[in-house]
């Protein structure tokens, strides 16, 4: 990192003026597309300036864990794509694709999201399995919100495989929704010099001090955090964060 | 065993609709989207660029990589497992194998040519549509080749020869082959050609002469969508 | 007698027929294969009479000799610095390519260049293998200060810089800034971030509309109305 261009950077942003022009509390243009992929029993394309996210819902059956025999599983991938921006790598999920998984498996599970318990077909031997899984298609920035947001509507488009001998029909959805009670909205907050920023491009993010991901629902209950970045934050600074989330967490639940 | 009329009402020298678009990752230098039916597939070029790792290094021309993938929630049925498998491997090593021809490298000594292929939606014909995309997308990236590759699959289904078998018809009761196949238009030179199931050598002659005209037709495709991209 | 297929200032994508019969002559960007004169990449057709010429849509930057460029500084050698020069390629800039002044050896050479610094420098040389050497010895080649780095497309910078400079300088009077433009394609901005915003959106509009006719005074509007309201100007 340069330091002098850094020094230039939150210069501007103490100004509140972002490099693209934005304020800092600002998100870009964001388009939600339903159902963008047949094969999937659920998908959602976000795009968000020239970010562009897809999410794909597909559901198996499968056995429960053991301590939890009654209840259905959720499992949440994310793929760095080399596709979509440069600076990816092939080969297994970086830890930088492992966190962004696991934060939005986190908001949505931990939330209840989803009624895990309708999810048992017959305790201790079948259940079903919902995969979640986050595809990039340009990624300029702020992937975790994105994905979070495109997860979230994915998984209210879902529908249950119909069934055939005891065994999905992928071919034909059925009208079955997945036992959804509650919309988490994750936003991320970062932190550049003394500024509080939300949906930050991919540049911008390369100068990024510390970062705090809020997970809110619709009564601005928090469902889940992560605290990210190199740099500690202060007890003030963590709840103007937190504010601001949650703030910005009522815009995003409109485009819903 | 008589297949009189096809599943979905197409001719036998007809293709699924298409829709090509050039540009569409922005990250990248060069892109293209192509969907034929339900098939979609996204391809970006990154490059030329530094290669890694050295040890693939070539001193006398660059090195062109092609990386298929399906996305997880992209087949029917089950959940695709995300990374490679023995089969996107072969994909991939069959799609540099049908751009290499056109492609010229020789400016590029120990550089690479990277071409990464991500298909959100499937509905067979997959590689087809990862090469027709991979061919926009290095156009579009400005790299030097003398022709585009246009691609799409011939067969055989019942007792008829025809043109892009779809899911349906390459699981047919009846039995089905399936032949992707790719060319370089100008030239009718063949880069790509696969095969599985029954044929005869004289039905393969009748599969190989209907599929050019086509061919030819998805090479306009291609080039319409990449001067779209400046109008 | 020869056929010209295409019209001049058109978009041709390889594969494209242009000319058919030996009237005509192929160059960069075309090939000729029998009585056909087909294109081989994606580019701007300029007929010079005889001549079918192209103009490159896109494509990255391949360095080539007395190009001034930036450079981003990426790694510290043992006697010189290593850069990344927005291309396939890294070009080296070697210690007594670095300074007027003799450098002692074993000098911290961090004090004259350090990582991630931004730097515009002359290439000197390229070798068949593209092994690219740099100097910051002569007028304008510098350590740039703290700004803004654009990347746009290497073969939209004559449309950036334009005739005589006149382009860049349109941008720099509506703004204010202070702007250097590699012919990497690196292009370094520096002004109030509002004025900056302007001139980087300004510089991106031409990168995506350089096939436009009309693009200057595209440009002035452009820049007119999103004009950065200053203390000093009147309402």
């Amino acid at each position: 990192m340069n330091k002098d261009f850094k020094n230039h950077i939150v210069k501007a942003l103490s100004k509140n003026v972002r490099l693209d022009g934005r304020k800092n509390d600002e998100f870009r243009k964001i388009t939600i597309e339903k159902n963008v992929t047949c094969n999937a029993e659920g998908s959602a394309k976000v795009t968000c300036g020239d970010s562009e996210v897809i999410v794909g819902v597909k559901m198996a059956m499968g056995t429960p864990y053991p301590d939890k025999p009654d209840e259905g599983v959720l499992m949440t991938g994310a793929e760095l794509h080399q596709m979509s921006n440069p600076d990816f790598e092939g080969g297994p999920p970086s830890i930088v694709a492992i966190e962004i998984a696991r934060v939005i498996d986190r908001g949505i599970r931990e939330s209840g999201t989803i009624d895990t318990k309708k999810l048992c077909i017959k305790e201790g031997e079948e259940v079903w399995m919902v995969c979640l899984d986050i595809s990039p298609i340009n990624m300029d920035g702020n992937l975790m919100d994105l994905g979070a947001l495109a997860g979230i509507i994915a998984l209210k488009e879902a529908k249950f495989p119909e069934m055939k001998d005891g065994k999905p029909d992928y071919k034909t959805l059925s009208k079955n929704p997945l036992p959804i009670s509650k919309t988490p909205i994750e936003v991320t907050v970062s932190k550049i010099g003394d500024s509080f920023l939300v949906d930050l491009t991919y540049e911008e993010e390369k100068f990024v001090d510390a970062r705090l991901t809020v997970a809110v629902l619709k009564d601005d209950t928090i469902c889940a955090m992560q605290k990210g970045g190199d740099s500690p934050l202060t007890e003030d600074e963590i709840f103007k964060m937190v504010e601001l989330a949650i703030k910005k967490s009522k815009e995003l639940r409109k485009l819903i | 065993m008589s297949y009189t009329k096809r599943n979905d009402g197409r001719k036998f020298e007809e293709t699924r609709p298409i829709e090509a678009k050039a540009g569409v990752i922005k990250n990248a230098d060069g892109s293209g989207f192509f969907k034929i039916g339900k098939t979609s597939a996204y391809a970006a070029v990154y490059g030329p660029k530094e290669l890694f790792p050295r040890s693939q290094h070539n001193p006398r021309k660059g090195l062109l990589r092609c990386n298929y993938n399906m996305m997880p929630f992209s087949g029917s049925g089950d959940r695709v497992r995300p990374g490679p498998n023995r089969r996107s491997k072969e994909i991939s090593l069959v799609t540099q194998k049908a751009l290499l021809p056109v492609v010229n490298l020789e400016g590029f000594p120990n550089a690479v040519i990277e071409v990464f292929i991500e298909l959100p939606q499937t509905d067979a014909g997959s590689r087809c549509a990862g090469i027709c995309a991979a061919s926009i997308a290095l156009a579009d990236a400005g790299i030097t080749m003398k022709d585009m590759v246009a691609s799409v699959s011939c067969g055989k289904v019942g007792d008829k020869v025809l043109i892009d078998l779809d899911y349906s018809e390459e699981s047919h009761e009846d039995g089905a082959v399936d032949i992707p196949v790719a060319m370089i238009p100008s030239t009718e030179e063949i880069t790509l050609l696969q095969l599985d199931g029954f044929i005869t050598k004289d039905e393969l002659k009748k599969a190989i002469q209907m599929v050019k005209p086509v061919l030819k037709n998805i090479a306009e495709i291609q080039r319409k969508a990449l001067k779209e991209k400046y109008k | 007698m020869g056929k010209l297929l295409v019209k001049d200032k058109e978009i041709v994508v390889p594969g494209d027929v242009i000319a058919e019969g030996m009237d005509f002559l192929p160059s960069f960007g075309t090939y000729r294969t029998g009585e056909k004169i087909i294109a081989n990449r994606t580019s701007l057709l300029s007929i010079d009479g005889k001549v079918i010429k192209t103009i490159p849509l896109a494509g990255r930057y391949l360095p080539k000799r007395n190009d001034v460029i930036i450079g981003r500084v990426f790694d510290i050698l043992m006697s010189g610095w290593r850069m990344d020069i927005n291309s396939a390629y890294s070009a080296v800039l070697m210690l007594q390519e670095a300074s007027f002044k003799y450098i002692q050896k074993g000098a911290d050479l961090t004090k004259f260049f350090a990582i991630d610094d931004y730097v515009v420098v002359k290439i000197t040389n390229v070798t068949s293998q593209r092994l690219v050497d740099v100097t910051v010895k002569g007028p304008g080649l510098r350590r740039l200060e703290a700004g803004r780095i654009v990347k746009v497309s290497t073969h939209k910078v004559p449309r950036i810089i334009g005739k005589q400079g006149s382009m860049v300088s349109t941008i720099k009077d509506a703004t204010g800034c202070r702007i250097t433009v590699g012919q990497n394609g690196v292009v370094w901005v520096q002004g109030e971030p509002e004025q900056e915003v302007l001139a980087v959106n300004a510089i991106k509009k031409i990168d995506e509309n350089s096939h436009h006719s009309g693009l200057t005074d595209e440009i002035k509007k452009f820049l007119d109305s999103n004009k950065v309201k200053t203390k000093g100007d009147k309402k």
